[in-house]
């Protein structure tokens, strides 16, 4: 029945069906959710994005100013400085671009700036290399940002325009930030429908109650704060990104209403009746998990898959009632956390979240696909085995690393 | 009595490998021109540092049998200022692109400039980012289409070379990849002088620049040797130096020699400072001294 609505509401609001990378993609959300301003340095492999929106302007289908700075640390300061004044502003980055932010981002967020930015991911300096990890979000993860992580071009789509919603929401007002596979996905084709923009701007609608600089109702933001009450001003801040949670849902399902799609904070695969589950983010990890859990099933094993769409605010509830009934699970990083008690960051989450509700799960600390380094099915049905056999947990695997 | 010369030659300063650059890219010129410059000065290989930025002339030290430190976007300045001061001996080359050097990195132009840090920067000018596939660059005219601007720029240029001048480089100049005899002269220049040296160098993109080519650069190129300039000169060097693009993006362009001056240098003075002796480089002397035991380790 709600299939069927969701159906019949997909009918009306799609424009066309193209073939996109998810770059593009979003530059098609940037254009549909009608932003302002667009402060970027290029960096590979965000290039493309920036690239595609100068069309969209150069076309006039898209009445935005494109501010070509020199430097990161410089775009998102213009996506602060237009944000402040009331723009509706994008920026996208990637790898040492997101580094060189660094700064800015906490600035960004303690301004509580509804900025939006696209980071197609990709591993860091040194030594060089402009491959797909993600290491440079997972960087980022405490910088007051939501950040989600989308698996394909569609939802990458969906996400930037439900960013918006999200970020300006008067319970966030928040910068969000829409990761995704750099490279994997970011250069790659997929099938992608576009909506009717009149529907995109009906769905995200100017709020204009935010305060901005305004000459008649001056304000300051970013003040000297005192240790009297710089404390309060970073507890809101983190009330805030708690309630990215909340809103989301509610975002969500207005969005699938309106559009027939939702995806929430986590995503489930074959998860009710599993014994074994894998936990992913990102594009080639979940697709690949996927089908090393139909492998899995194939052989009898009941495995499952637990992909993590909202990174920040950290969404413990549902990731912790999916995984509470399983006998093992694993988590696959695609990054390393130097030194820490396990190498991957989202599974020190999930450990954490678990403990926290009082749950000792056995579980892997997976790291794999380094700077792109080939991420086969048989890999995590390898790992599924080893949970299956009793083999491994508590432990850490470093996967496809040469002998 | 006949003094016997050493005499080197450019290929010793190669690696195996070829450059991986576009056939036809203007770092080729820049390459032969720098390797020419060190064997007229006989600089020994193990005396030499490369160090660059990120973009595709910043891959240069890779081709150089040299030391080399390949850093991030915009840094390879301060890099190349820590390594000039703890081994003042060594001679330093930077490499970069003009997004690298006049874009994410200008604050270090300025800042070497006025500390007069000995060493020989040499930027591959082409008026786009290479690397990243054609975007439009603090060079890039006014008004050229890009793939970031394809209504054309609207922003003005940078001027390098009044930057540098006026932040107190000692050696600035201008050249151009397509006449690789004439810029080895001017990199030989920088290399032996001392004090902070920029060369800025024409060096078409040939994949992603149509508009700046060679045959562009070839019809408004003209040199200073050659037209009576004095680079003593700190206001003719000034109107020079604003002649292109500041007055005219689409007229002539002087190469050659624009300033030079003599200043102390930043290691020199911290050498005075430390009354003639670099922290590092005593390390490297006692190191030396001590010989043996140090050595077996790496023997
Ligand atoms: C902090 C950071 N931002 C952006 C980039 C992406 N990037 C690599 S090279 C480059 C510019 C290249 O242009 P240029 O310096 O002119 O060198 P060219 O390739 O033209 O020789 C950019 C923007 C990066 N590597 N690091
Ligand atoms: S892209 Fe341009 S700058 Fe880069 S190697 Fe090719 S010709 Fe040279
Ligand atoms: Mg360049």
């Amino acid at each position: 029945m709600l299939a069927e609505l969701q159906r019949g509401a997909r009918e009306r609001v799609v424009s066309r069906r193209a073939g996109l990378t998810t770059n593009y993609a979003v530059a098609h959300a940037v254009k549909a959710v009608d932003v302002d301003v667009v402060a970027v340095y290029p960096i590979t492999p965000q290039t493309t994005i920036v690239e595609k929106i100068a069309e969209f302007i150069h076309g006039g289908e898209l009445r935005a100013e494109l501010i070509h700075v020199e430097s990161e640390h410089s775009a998102l300061s213009a996506a602060v400085g237009a944000a402040a004044a009331g723009a509706r502003t994008f920026t996208a980055t990637s790898s040492q671009g997101l580094e060189y932010m660094h700064e800015v981002l906490h600035i960004a967020s303690g301004l509580r700036l509804p900025i939006v930015m696209a980071v197609p991911t990709r591993a860091l300096s040194a030594p060089i290399s402009i491959h797909n990890d993600y290491s440079d979000i997972m960087n980022a993860r405490d910088t007051g940002w939501a950040i989600l992580i989308a698996s394909t071009a569609q939802e990458a789509y969906d996400t930037v325009i439900q960013a918006y919603r999200i970020a300006e929401h008067p319970d966030v007002q928040l910068p969000v930030m829409m990761a995704y596979d750099g490279y994997l996905m970011s250069h790659t084709l997929e099938p992608v429908e576009l909506y009717h923009e009149e529907h995109v701007r009906g769905f995200v609608p100017r709020r204009d109650r935010r305060n901005v600089l305004d000459v008649r109702s001056p304000i300051t933001l970013g003040a000297f704060a005192t240790p009297d009450n710089y404390y309060e001003f970073k507890y809101q801040q983190e009330v805030a990104l708690r309630n990215v949670e909340g809103v989301l849902r509610e975002v969500e399902a207005d969005f699938a209403a309106r559009f027939g799609a939702s995806y929430g904070p986590v995503e489930a695969y074959r998860l009710e009746d599993a014994d074994y589950a894998l936990v992913t983010y990102g594009g080639a990890a979940t697709g690949n998990a996927r089908m090393a859990v139909d492998m899995a099933r194939e052989r009898g094993i009941r495995a499952g898959l637990l992909r993590v769409r909202l990174y920040r605010p950290f969404p413990s509830a549902p990731i912790v009632a999916a995984l509470a009934g399983v006998k093992a699970f694993a988590v696959i990083d695609r990054a390393i956390a130097y030194g820490s008690p396990a190498p991957g960051p989202l599974y020190k989450d999930v450990a954490t979240a678990l403990y926290m509700e009082g749950l000792t799960v056995p579980g892997i600390s997976v790291v794999h696909g380094i700077g792109q380094r080939a991420m086969y099915v048989e890999d995590f049905y390898g790992v599924i085995r080893m949970l299956a056999e009793g083999a491994g947990t508590g432990k850490v695997l470093f996967l496809g690393l040469r002998e | 009595m006949t003094v016997k010369i050493e005499v080197r030659k450019p290929a010793e300063y190669a690696v195996a490998r070829p450059p991986i650059w576009c056939p036809g890219c203007g770092d080729y010129g820049i390459l032969d021109a720098l390797r020419r410059a060190l064997a007229e000065l006989g600089i020994p290989n193990e005396m030499v540092v490369v160090v660059s930025g990120i973009g595709c002339s910043s891959q240069l030290p890779h081709f150089m049998k040299t030391y080399g430190i390949h850093g991030i976007h915009g840094r390879a300045l301060p890099i190349a200022t820590g390594v000039k001061l703890a081994n003042p001996d060594l001679t330093v080359i930077v490499m970069g692109g003009d997004g690298d050097g006049y874009a994410i990195g200008t604050n270090h132009l300025v800042h070497a400039a006025r500390r007069n840090v000995d060493v020989t920067y040499i930027v591959s000018n082409n008026q786009v980012y290479g690397l990243t596939t054609g975007q439009m660059a603090p060079t890039t005219l006014k008004g050229v289409k890009t793939k970031s601007t394809p209504y054309g720029s609207v922003d003005d240029p940078v001027n390098p070379l009044a930057l540098a001048i006026a932040s107190g480089a000692t050696y600035v100049a201008r050249g151009f990849s397509g006449d690789p005899t004439h810029l080895a002269s001017l990199i030989k220049g920088g290399i032996e002088h001392r004090g902070f040296a920029l060369i800025d160098v024409l060096s078409p993109c040939v994949t992603f620049n149509r508009v700046n080519t060679y045959d562009w650069f070839k019809a408004r190129v003209y040199k200073l040797e050659e037209s009576g300039h004095d680079p003593s000169d700190l206001m003719q060097a000034m109107a020079k130096a604003l002649e292109w693009p500041t007055m005219d993006p689409y007229g002539r362009i002087p190469i050659g020699v624009i300033y030079r001056a003599e200043r102390p240098t930043y290691d020199g003075e911290m050498s005075r400072l430390l009354k003639g002796v670099s922290p590092a480089t005593s390390q490297i002397d006692n190191a030396l001294s001590e010989g043996p035991t140090i050595l077996k380790s790496f023997i």
